[in-house]
């Protein structure tokens, strides 16, 4: 469930001002049935004082997009256009008491219907930026003036917040280049212009894009490279005791246990080797040969392998289980 | 007024018999089953009698088929893991669209490190299989399919038996993430083909984070998760006895009631299906009716968006979910319902409604009531509901 504030539940639960705004001066549409939010700004402005007079709205969307377009016709109700023109989606967002990041694009929607509504009652088309500069995201039609802008605005340095802002890069991510590319180019500007700590920046050097190549490794190749957790068993001839380092002689004593090991798991039991101490072997005996009647016999067993294989006098002894 | 509740596909409530099963086994009977006294023996005793429970719900033929772990997810990574590291030489995995994350972001990492070759499988607009398209993805190469038993956004059941069966002839295993139909569908391992299966406690009135894969005996595995020798060295980790003591007195719940589900289940979701369609206009149940989980229904609202429905149904106590995309934090839609093709329109406004044995006839008139006054209001709200005959032209619903 999202957090929402009480302003944005109260908001969807009790919208003012939805519905039809009979008579409209401009009328601003902005999303689509696609993208999972549509909104449809209304406004009926006073011509000489240039003030907004009633607002209204129809959304499709989540509780927060029709929270939002709520929310903006209760903000510019009132106002002058030039002074709603001034409304950024940051103050949509927080005359709503904040909103989830993933649901910013609620409040950038907002923004961008207020300006296609006051173009339209100008009789101006709307210089809607989303056709502005070259497309983006495919999945949700944003465009880079779009990005650019929300990124000013907001003083964005990260992929992620580019895409709970704008959705942007958040369909197929093939995208995901092209926002880093933009990104790039406006915060170095915005460093230029002093707007933004050269440290906060967005970095490419520093960021590490998901890879999307389908290459298909032989196994080989990636077990090879892997890391072995296993150590293998290889049956080597013992050396003879006289011979034999300590080092020697406890690896010959774990391969032997790993030889054993398979015929006691058949039966649900297992064998673990937990220290070697002069010739006193301590093993731990778990799964069924626990409790088992037949577990002294099962450490007899592993003795008198240990023995044949080592090739000197070893006593096998029985750690406690501990868990 | 009592919540009407009506997500059990996203989990249910633990049955008060089942936790009252487990309770003594964090009190006087907390002993670790691998230790050597009285405290250890009395919980292994307890755990076959478990063990025993589950292997009957399944009817699988042997009690050591079964691989606790912590969940439908732990069994599905466990699973694909382990036939990529048994099945050597072969490195391709056959999967459906329609999967849950617990498979298919396992696959498209598997894919993104190169471990492995994926081939995803369409559906149609019911969420059927495209059988062609399987068939001429399994290769020599295959070293698994991983195709689960039932949806657990549409309740679509997928012929798994037959899939099985056409894996096993390219030499491939068989896994199906079985989340959604075990306790809701007769199940019996023993005659079938299926070599792995993963099941989750907290779908079936058992609790949360206890979960089990099913591995036939004679299958090659390689356990997930690697220390002690539990599980027969196949899951290690000191057991969650109370966890599998509850999924054990679940599944002998679930066995219980299975009549139950298949009929007066079933019938609790055909009476609100019908309901809603005869009251409410453009929409339409989503998936297959003619395979499905007894206790699923989709249905799709169209030109309104599904969590602010959502929001409005939990203001009357009435608790569903929805494939919407606002509801995940991802911003496209059920992955689910754009396989089936849903059209958009449609496939925001999609709600799930999942029942159980825990639900009433007065759970069912609830939500008929509620849902058209809601449903009625986002309609007048949205932009799209009074010109919908020119969004919608050449929009045919799969069935009505
Ligand atoms: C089909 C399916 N598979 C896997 C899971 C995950 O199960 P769990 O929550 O036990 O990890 C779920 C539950 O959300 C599911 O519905």
């Amino acid at each position: 469930m999202w957090e929402y504030s009480e302003k944005v539940k109260d908001y969807f639960f009790n919208p003012k001002n939805s519905g039809v705004l009979e008579g409209a001066d401009g009328v601003g549409d902005v999303g689509a049935i696609s993208c999972g939010d549509a909104l449809r700004l209304m406004i009926k402005v006073d011509e000489p004082t240039q003030t907004i007079t009633d607002a209204r709205f129809q959304t499709f969307g989540c509780g927060s997009a029709i929270a939002s377009s709520s929310a903006l016709t209760e903000i510019i109700i009132g106002k002058t256009i030039d002074e709603a023109l001034r409304i950024s989606n940051q103050d949509i967002a927080d005359f709503l008491g904040g909103l989830p990041p993933e649901k910013m694009h609620c409040s950038v929607m907002g923004y961008e219907a207020l300006q296609a509504a006051v173009a339209n009652y100008r009789g101006e088309t709307w210089v809607d930026d989303h056709e502005e500069g070259a497309l983006i995201c495919k999945c949700f039609g944003i465009d880079e003036a779009m990005i650019e802008r929300t990124v000013r605005s907001n003083g964005l340095t990260k992929v992620e917040e580019i895409t709970n802002f704008t959705k942007a890069g958040g369909g197929c991510s093939t995208c995901a280049e092209g926002i880093e590319g933009v990104l790039e180019r406006v915060n170095a500007e915005m460093v230029a212009e002093g707007v933004l700590a050269p440290e906060m920046a967005f970095n490419p050097q520093a960021y590490v894009r998901p890879v999307k190549e389908k290459k298909v490794v032989p196994l080989e190749t990636v077990l090879a490279a892997a890391p072995q957790p296993e150590p293998e068993v290889r049956p080597e001839p013992a050396p003879s005791p006289a011979a034999m380092t300590t080092l020697q002689k406890i690896r010959l004593i774990e391969e032997t246990i790993e030889q054993i090991r398979p015929s006691l798991q058949r039966d649900g039991g297992d064998c673990e080797l937990i220290d070697v101490d002069g010739n006193r072997v301590m093993v731990r005996l778990t799964g069924a040969c626990v409790g088992c009647h037949l577990s002294s016999a099962t450490i007899e067993g592993v003795q008198a392998r240990l023995v044949e294989a080592v090739g000197v006098p070893l006593l096998v002894v029985p750690a406690t289980p501990m868990h | 007024m009592d919540p009407v509740y009506l997500d059990n596909n996203a989990t249910t409530r633990t049955d008060p018999r089942v936790v009252e099963t487990m309770l003594p086994f964090f009190t006087e009977q907390f002993g670790n089953a691998s230790s050597m006294h009285a405290f250890g023996a009395q919980v292994g005793d307890a755990l076959g009698k478990a063990r025993k429970q589950l292997q009957a719900l399944l009817g699988a033929e042997f009690d050591h088929e079964i691989v606790y772990t912590s969940g439908g997810t732990e069994a599905d990574n466990a699973a694909i893991l382990s036939a990529l590291e048994t099945q050597v030489g072969r490195d391709e995995i056959i999967t459906s669209a329609v999967e849950h994350p617990a498979v298919l972001s396992l696959l498209a990492h598997l894919e993104k490190i190169g471990r492995a070759k994926v081939h995803i499988i369409g559906v149609d607009s019911m969420g059927r299989l495209d059988m062609e398209a399987f068939s001429e993805a399994l290769s020599p190469a295959t070293a698994i399919v991983s195709i689960m038993w039932a949806n657990n956004e549409t309740g679509t059941i997928f012929p798994v038996e037959q899939l099985a069966g056409l894996a096993h002839r390219v030499g491939a295993l068989f896994h199906t993430d079985a989340v959604q139909a075990v306790g809701k569908l007769p199940i019996d391992l023993s005659s079938s083909q299926i070599d792995m299966l993963s099941l989750s406690g907290h779908k079936l009135h058992g609790p949360k984070g206890i979960g089990a894969l099913y591995v036939r005996k004679g299958v090659r595995f390689r356990p997930l998760i690697r220390g002690g020798h539990q599980e027969r060295g196949r899951r290690a980790g000191t057991e969650n006895v109370p966890g599998i003591i509850g999924l054990g007195k679940a599944a002998e719940l679930a066995l219980e009631y299975m009549a139950e589900e298949q009929t007066r289940v079933a019938a609790l979701r055909d009476r609100l299906e019908k309901g809603l369609l005869q009251r409410i206009g453009n929409s339409f149940v989503t998936g297959d009716p003619s395979s499905r989980l007894p206790n699923t229904s989709n249905v799709a609202f169209e030109y309104i968006e599904g969590e602010a429905i959502l929001l409005l149904m939990n203001r009357e106590g009435i608790a569903a979910s929805s494939g919407s995309a606002c509801t995940s934090g991802s911003l496209e839609p059920s992955h689910v319902l754009r396989a089936m093709n849903v059209p958009y329109t449609a496939a925001h406004g999609a709600i799930r409604f999942s029942f159980s044995r825990e639900n009433t006839d007065t759970d069912v008139d609830r939500v008929i009531e509620a849902m058209p006054p809601i449903i009625e209001r986002l309609r007048e709200m949205s932009p799209f509901w009074r010109e919908r005959d020119k969004q919608a032209a050449g929009f045919n619903p799969t069935y009505a």
